[in-house]
Protein backbone atom coordinates (compact mmCIF):
# COMPACT_ATOMS: atom_id res chain seq x y z
CA UNK A 1 0.00 0.00 0.00
CA UNK A 2 1.16 3.40 -0.82
CA UNK A 3 0.77 5.75 1.92
CA UNK A 4 1.54 9.96 2.27
CA UNK A 5 3.54 9.51 5.58
CA UNK A 6 6.70 11.62 5.98
CA UNK A 7 9.84 10.79 7.98
CA UNK A 8 12.79 13.51 8.30
CA UNK A 9 16.18 12.11 9.37
CA UNK A 10 18.23 15.30 10.12
CA UNK A 11 21.59 15.05 8.41
CA UNK A 12 23.49 16.99 11.11
CA UNK A 13 22.31 15.11 13.91
CA UNK A 14 23.20 11.64 11.98
CA UNK A 15 26.11 9.96 13.36
CA UNK A 16 25.49 7.29 11.23
CA UNK A 17 25.33 4.11 13.21
CA UNK A 18 22.54 2.13 11.47
CA UNK A 19 20.75 1.14 14.36
CA UNK A 20 17.28 2.47 12.46
CA UNK A 21 18.15 0.28 9.33
CA UNK A 22 17.55 -2.75 12.00
CA UNK A 23 14.59 -1.15 13.71
CA UNK A 24 12.87 -0.54 10.83
CA UNK A 25 10.28 -3.31 10.41
CA UNK A 26 10.12 -3.03 6.73
CA UNK A 27 13.57 -2.55 6.15
CA UNK A 28 12.82 0.45 4.09
CA UNK A 29 16.01 2.46 5.66
CA UNK A 30 19.27 2.57 4.28
CA UNK A 31 22.78 4.27 4.49
CA UNK A 32 23.76 7.03 2.12
CA UNK A 33 26.85 7.14 0.25
CA UNK A 34 28.14 10.39 0.73
CA UNK A 35 29.70 12.14 4.13
CA UNK A 36 27.31 14.10 5.81
CA UNK A 37 29.01 17.31 8.06
CA UNK A 38 30.27 15.97 11.13
CA UNK A 39 31.89 12.77 8.59
CA UNK A 40 29.67 10.34 9.21
CA UNK A 41 27.46 8.46 6.44
CA UNK A 42 24.29 9.15 7.28
CA UNK A 43 20.78 7.27 6.95
CA UNK A 44 18.68 8.03 4.28
CA UNK A 45 14.90 7.11 2.80
CA UNK A 46 14.19 6.73 -0.95
CA UNK A 47 11.15 8.58 -2.25
CA UNK A 48 10.02 5.13 -2.86
CA UNK A 49 10.79 3.46 0.47
CA UNK A 50 8.98 6.42 1.85
CA UNK A 51 6.02 5.82 0.21
CA UNK A 52 6.08 2.23 2.38
CA UNK A 53 6.34 3.72 5.60
CA UNK A 54 3.99 3.54 8.26
CA UNK A 55 5.19 6.11 10.56
CA UNK A 56 5.34 3.13 13.22
CA UNK A 57 7.88 5.91 14.21
CA UNK A 58 10.27 2.55 15.51
CA UNK A 59 12.91 4.05 13.60
CA UNK A 60 12.83 7.66 15.22
CA UNK A 61 12.38 5.80 18.84
CA UNK A 62 16.00 3.55 18.36
CA UNK A 63 17.49 6.60 17.29
CA UNK A 64 20.29 7.26 20.30
CA UNK A 65 20.74 10.68 18.31
CA UNK A 66 16.99 11.93 17.96
CA UNK A 67 17.62 12.61 14.37
CA UNK A 68 14.60 11.44 13.05
CA UNK A 69 10.94 13.37 13.14
CA UNK A 70 8.47 11.08 11.81
CA UNK A 71 4.94 12.56 10.24
CA UNK A 72 1.39 10.49 9.77
CA UNK A 73 -0.57 11.86 6.96
CA UNK A 74 -4.22 12.83 8.02
CA UNK A 75 -5.48 13.23 4.47
CA UNK A 76 -5.51 9.84 4.04
CA UNK A 77 -3.33 6.97 1.82
CA UNK A 78 -3.08 7.34 -1.73
CA UNK A 79 -5.04 4.30 -2.38
CA UNK A 80 -7.80 4.83 -0.42
CA UNK A 81 -7.78 8.76 -2.25
CA UNK A 82 -8.06 7.15 -5.81
CA UNK B 1 -4.67 18.36 -2.94
CA UNK B 2 -1.93 18.98 -0.33
CA UNK B 3 -1.16 16.39 2.51
CA UNK B 4 -1.83 17.53 5.53
CA UNK B 5 1.06 16.08 8.26
CA UNK B 6 0.24 15.38 12.23
CA UNK B 7 3.87 14.91 13.84
CA UNK B 8 3.67 11.83 15.49
CA UNK B 9 7.49 11.45 16.85
CA UNK B 10 9.97 14.41 17.84
CA UNK B 11 12.12 15.75 20.16
CA UNK B 12 11.02 15.94 23.50
CA UNK B 13 10.79 19.47 24.87
CA UNK B 14 13.02 18.71 27.56
CA UNK B 15 15.76 17.64 25.83
CA UNK B 16 18.02 20.28 24.32
CA UNK B 17 18.15 21.11 20.50
CA UNK B 18 21.93 20.10 20.44
CA UNK B 19 23.74 17.41 19.38
CA UNK B 20 25.55 15.39 21.83
CA UNK B 21 29.02 13.94 22.19
CA UNK B 22 28.51 10.98 22.34
CA UNK B 23 29.80 7.94 20.10
CA UNK B 24 28.08 6.79 17.29
CA UNK B 25 25.50 3.88 18.17
CA UNK B 26 25.88 4.80 22.10
CA UNK B 27 22.61 4.14 24.01
CA UNK B 28 23.14 7.44 26.19
CA UNK B 29 21.49 9.20 23.76
CA UNK B 30 18.85 6.82 24.16
CA UNK B 31 18.28 7.00 27.61
CA UNK B 32 18.67 10.16 27.50
CA UNK B 33 15.40 11.02 25.30
CA UNK B 34 13.59 7.96 27.47
CA UNK B 35 14.51 10.55 30.74
CA UNK B 36 13.17 13.42 28.78
CA UNK B 37 10.41 11.97 27.58
CA UNK B 38 9.00 10.47 30.74
CA UNK B 39 9.91 14.33 32.20
CA UNK B 40 7.64 15.87 29.79
CA UNK B 41 4.56 13.03 29.73
CA UNK B 42 4.43 13.95 33.95
CA UNK B 43 4.81 17.56 33.34
CA UNK B 44 7.70 17.89 35.82
CA UNK B 45 10.22 19.40 33.62
CA UNK B 46 10.33 22.99 35.24
CA UNK B 47 10.65 21.14 38.70
CA UNK B 48 12.99 18.43 37.48
CA UNK B 49 16.85 18.49 39.07
CA UNK B 50 19.00 16.67 37.59
CA UNK B 51 22.24 14.98 39.40
CA UNK B 52 25.34 14.46 37.01
CA UNK B 53 28.13 11.87 37.65
CA UNK B 54 31.58 11.55 36.37
CA UNK B 55 31.73 10.08 32.91
CA UNK B 56 30.21 10.16 29.67
CA UNK B 57 26.91 11.52 31.49
CA UNK B 58 28.79 14.31 32.89
CA UNK B 59 27.24 16.77 30.42
CA UNK B 60 23.73 16.18 31.72
CA UNK B 61 23.45 20.05 31.75
CA UNK B 62 24.60 20.66 28.20
CA UNK B 63 21.41 17.87 27.08
CA UNK B 64 18.76 18.90 29.51
CA UNK B 65 16.48 21.58 29.44
CA UNK B 66 16.51 21.16 33.39
CA UNK B 67 18.39 22.35 36.27
CA UNK B 68 21.56 20.08 36.67
CA UNK B 69 24.11 19.81 39.62
CA UNK B 70 27.09 18.30 38.91
CA UNK B 71 28.71 16.04 41.82
CA UNK B 72 31.78 14.92 42.37
CA UNK B 73 32.63 11.42 40.95
CA UNK B 74 30.45 8.57 42.40
CA UNK B 75 28.45 11.13 45.01
CA UNK B 76 25.76 12.02 42.68
CA UNK B 77 23.20 9.77 45.37
CA UNK B 78 24.82 12.10 48.53
CA UNK B 79 24.56 15.20 46.18
CA UNK B 80 21.05 14.50 45.45
CA UNK B 81 19.74 13.41 48.85
CA UNK B 82 21.13 16.79 49.81
CA UNK B 83 19.16 18.17 47.20
CA UNK B 84 16.07 16.72 47.78
CA UNK B 85 15.97 17.06 51.75
CA UNK B 86 16.19 20.80 51.07
CA UNK B 87 13.85 20.69 47.99
CA UNK B 88 11.17 18.26 48.79
CA UNK B 89 8.57 19.78 46.04
CA UNK B 90 11.11 19.44 43.33
CA UNK B 91 11.69 15.76 41.09
CA UNK B 92 15.39 14.83 41.87
CA UNK B 93 17.22 12.43 40.06
CA UNK B 94 20.79 10.86 39.71
CA UNK B 95 21.86 9.46 36.52
CA UNK B 96 25.08 7.46 36.23
CA UNK B 97 27.22 5.25 34.64
CA UNK B 98 28.52 1.84 36.15
CA UNK B 99 31.84 3.17 36.95
CA UNK B 100 30.16 5.85 38.61
CA UNK B 101 27.49 3.83 40.39
CA UNK B 102 29.16 0.56 41.16
CA UNK B 103 32.59 1.15 41.92
CA UNK B 104 33.68 4.11 43.28
CA UNK B 105 30.04 5.08 44.47
CA UNK B 106 29.05 1.63 45.79
CA UNK B 107 29.03 3.00 49.12
CA UNK B 108 26.96 5.90 48.65
CA UNK B 109 24.30 4.88 46.22
CA UNK B 110 24.03 1.83 48.47
CA UNK B 111 23.90 4.36 52.01
CA UNK B 112 21.19 6.46 49.60
CA UNK B 113 19.02 3.30 48.57
CA UNK B 114 18.84 2.40 52.69
CA UNK B 115 17.75 5.27 54.05
CA UNK B 116 14.81 5.85 51.21
CA UNK B 117 15.87 9.13 49.76
CA UNK B 118 13.32 10.16 47.79
CA UNK B 119 15.27 10.29 44.63
CA UNK B 120 14.87 8.15 41.25
CA UNK B 121 18.30 7.00 40.04
CA UNK B 122 19.09 6.50 36.18
CA UNK B 123 21.96 3.47 35.99
CA UNK B 124 23.24 2.80 32.82
CA UNK B 125 25.75 -0.44 32.51
CA UNK B 126 27.99 -0.59 29.44
CA UNK B 127 30.05 -3.10 31.37
CA UNK B 128 33.14 -0.92 31.05
CA UNK B 129 34.78 2.89 32.33
CA UNK B 130 33.60 4.40 28.92
CA UNK B 131 34.88 7.85 28.97
CA UNK B 132 38.46 7.23 30.82
CA UNK B 133 39.17 4.65 28.24
CA UNK B 134 37.74 1.37 28.62
CA UNK B 135 39.23 -0.11 31.66
CA UNK B 136 37.37 -3.14 33.75
CA UNK B 137 34.28 -2.01 36.10
CA UNK B 138 33.18 -4.39 38.24
CA UNK B 139 30.03 -4.99 35.90
CA UNK B 140 32.24 -5.98 33.50
CA UNK B 141 31.53 -9.54 32.06
CA UNK B 142 33.41 -12.80 32.59
CA UNK B 143 35.91 -13.18 29.89
CA UNK B 144 35.70 -9.94 28.58
CA UNK B 145 38.99 -7.89 27.49
CA UNK B 146 39.18 -4.45 28.90
CA UNK B 147 42.65 -2.07 29.07
CA UNK B 148 42.88 -3.22 32.29
CA UNK B 149 41.85 -6.82 31.45
CA UNK B 150 43.53 -7.39 28.34
CA UNK B 151 43.33 -11.41 28.82
CA UNK B 152 39.39 -11.01 30.05
CA UNK B 153 38.36 -10.51 33.03
CA UNK B 154 39.53 -13.51 35.53
CA UNK B 155 36.68 -14.19 38.08
CA UNK B 156 39.02 -16.04 40.29
CA UNK B 157 40.44 -13.02 41.26
CA UNK B 158 38.44 -10.09 40.04
CA UNK B 159 35.10 -11.35 41.76
CA UNK B 160 32.01 -11.72 39.50
CA UNK B 161 30.16 -8.78 37.76
CA UNK B 162 27.64 -7.03 40.45
CA UNK B 163 24.38 -6.98 39.57
CA UNK B 164 22.90 -3.77 41.44
CA UNK B 165 19.55 -4.04 40.42
CA UNK B 166 18.90 -6.88 42.53
CA UNK B 167 21.23 -5.76 44.92
CA UNK B 168 19.10 -3.06 46.13
CA UNK B 169 16.02 -4.91 45.82
CA UNK B 170 17.01 -6.44 48.82
CA UNK B 171 17.47 -3.21 51.18
CA UNK B 172 14.07 -2.19 52.84
CA UNK B 173 13.91 1.96 51.51
CA UNK B 174 13.55 1.09 47.82
CA UNK B 175 10.50 1.22 46.72
CA UNK B 176 11.25 0.51 42.87
CA UNK B 177 14.28 -1.73 41.16
CA UNK B 178 14.31 -2.46 37.74
CA UNK B 179 16.57 -3.31 34.92
CA UNK B 180 15.33 -2.61 31.18
CA UNK B 181 17.66 -2.87 27.75
CA UNK B 182 17.58 -0.38 25.04
CA UNK B 183 18.74 -2.49 22.04
CA UNK B 184 15.59 -3.34 20.09
CA UNK B 185 12.12 -1.05 19.50
CA UNK B 186 10.33 -3.58 22.35
CA UNK B 187 13.03 -2.86 24.76
CA UNK B 188 13.22 0.49 24.03
CA UNK B 189 9.34 1.12 24.92
CA UNK B 190 9.55 -1.02 28.10
CA UNK B 191 12.50 1.21 29.36
CA UNK B 192 10.56 3.65 28.37
CA UNK B 193 7.85 2.63 30.63
CA UNK B 194 10.10 1.84 33.20
CA UNK B 195 12.05 5.40 33.54
CA UNK B 196 8.49 6.79 33.21
CA UNK B 197 7.21 4.67 36.43
CA UNK B 198 10.08 5.69 38.22
CA UNK B 199 9.77 9.20 38.14
CA UNK B 200 6.13 8.62 38.60
CA UNK B 201 7.24 6.66 41.84
CA UNK B 202 8.71 9.30 43.10
CA UNK B 203 6.10 12.48 42.31
CA UNK B 204 3.25 10.03 43.86
CA UNK B 205 4.37 7.97 47.32
CA UNK B 206 8.20 9.88 47.32
CA UNK B 207 10.06 6.12 47.28
CA UNK B 208 13.48 5.21 46.54
CA UNK B 209 13.39 4.23 42.33
CA UNK B 210 16.33 2.62 40.71
CA UNK B 211 16.12 1.56 37.29
CA UNK B 212 19.15 0.08 35.59
CA UNK B 213 19.95 0.25 31.54
CA UNK B 214 21.87 -2.05 29.75
CA UNK B 215 23.94 0.09 27.54
CA UNK B 216 26.83 -0.33 24.92
CA UNK B 217 29.86 1.44 24.34
CA UNK B 218 30.87 0.52 20.84
CA UNK B 219 34.03 2.21 20.66
CA UNK B 220 36.02 0.38 24.22
CA UNK B 221 33.93 -2.75 22.95
CA UNK B 222 36.30 -2.67 20.14
CA UNK B 223 32.89 -3.01 17.58
CA UNK B 224 30.51 -1.57 15.36
CA UNK B 225 27.29 0.02 16.41
CA UNK B 226 25.30 -2.95 15.27
CA UNK B 227 28.01 -5.30 16.59
CA UNK B 228 27.83 -3.46 20.26
CA UNK B 229 24.10 -3.58 19.66
CA UNK B 230 23.64 -7.36 19.16
CA UNK B 231 26.42 -8.04 22.37
CA UNK B 232 23.68 -6.40 24.69
CA UNK B 233 20.92 -10.17 23.77
CA UNK B 234 23.97 -12.13 23.08
CA UNK B 235 26.35 -11.26 26.20
CA UNK B 236 24.88 -9.14 28.86
CA UNK B 237 20.67 -9.71 29.00
CA UNK B 238 21.91 -13.20 29.72
CA UNK B 239 24.09 -12.34 33.09
CA UNK B 240 21.85 -9.13 33.67
CA UNK B 241 18.66 -10.49 33.04
CA UNK B 242 15.81 -7.80 32.72
CA UNK B 243 12.85 -7.73 34.85
CA UNK B 244 11.20 -5.43 37.68
CA UNK B 245 12.84 -6.77 40.97
CA UNK B 246 10.94 -5.04 43.68
CA UNK B 247 8.13 -2.39 43.11
CA UNK B 248 6.67 -2.39 46.66
CA UNK B 249 4.93 1.27 47.99
CA UNK B 250 4.07 2.36 44.31
CA UNK B 251 2.03 -1.51 43.70
CA UNK B 252 0.30 0.15 46.86
CA UNK B 253 -0.57 3.48 45.32
CA UNK B 254 -2.01 1.89 42.56
CA UNK B 255 0.27 3.02 40.05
Amino acid sequence: MMTNNKIEIDETYCKGCALCTIACPHGLIEMDVTLNSLGYIPAMITPANLAKCTACALCARTCPDTAITVFKSVSGSKTERS
Amino acid sequence: MTTQYKQVFGRPESLKDVATHFCPGCHHGTIHRLCAEAMDALDIQQRTIGVASVGCSVFLYGYFDIDVVEAPHGRAPAVATGVKRVRKDDVVFTYQGDGDLAAIGTAEIIHAANRGEAITVIFVNNTTYGMTGGQMAPTTLPQQRTSTSPTGRDVANDGYPIRMAELLAGLEGVAYSTRVAVDSPQHIIAAGKAIHHAFDCQVKSGGFSFVEVLSTCPTNWGMDALKANARVASEMIPYFPLGVFKDAACAEEGA
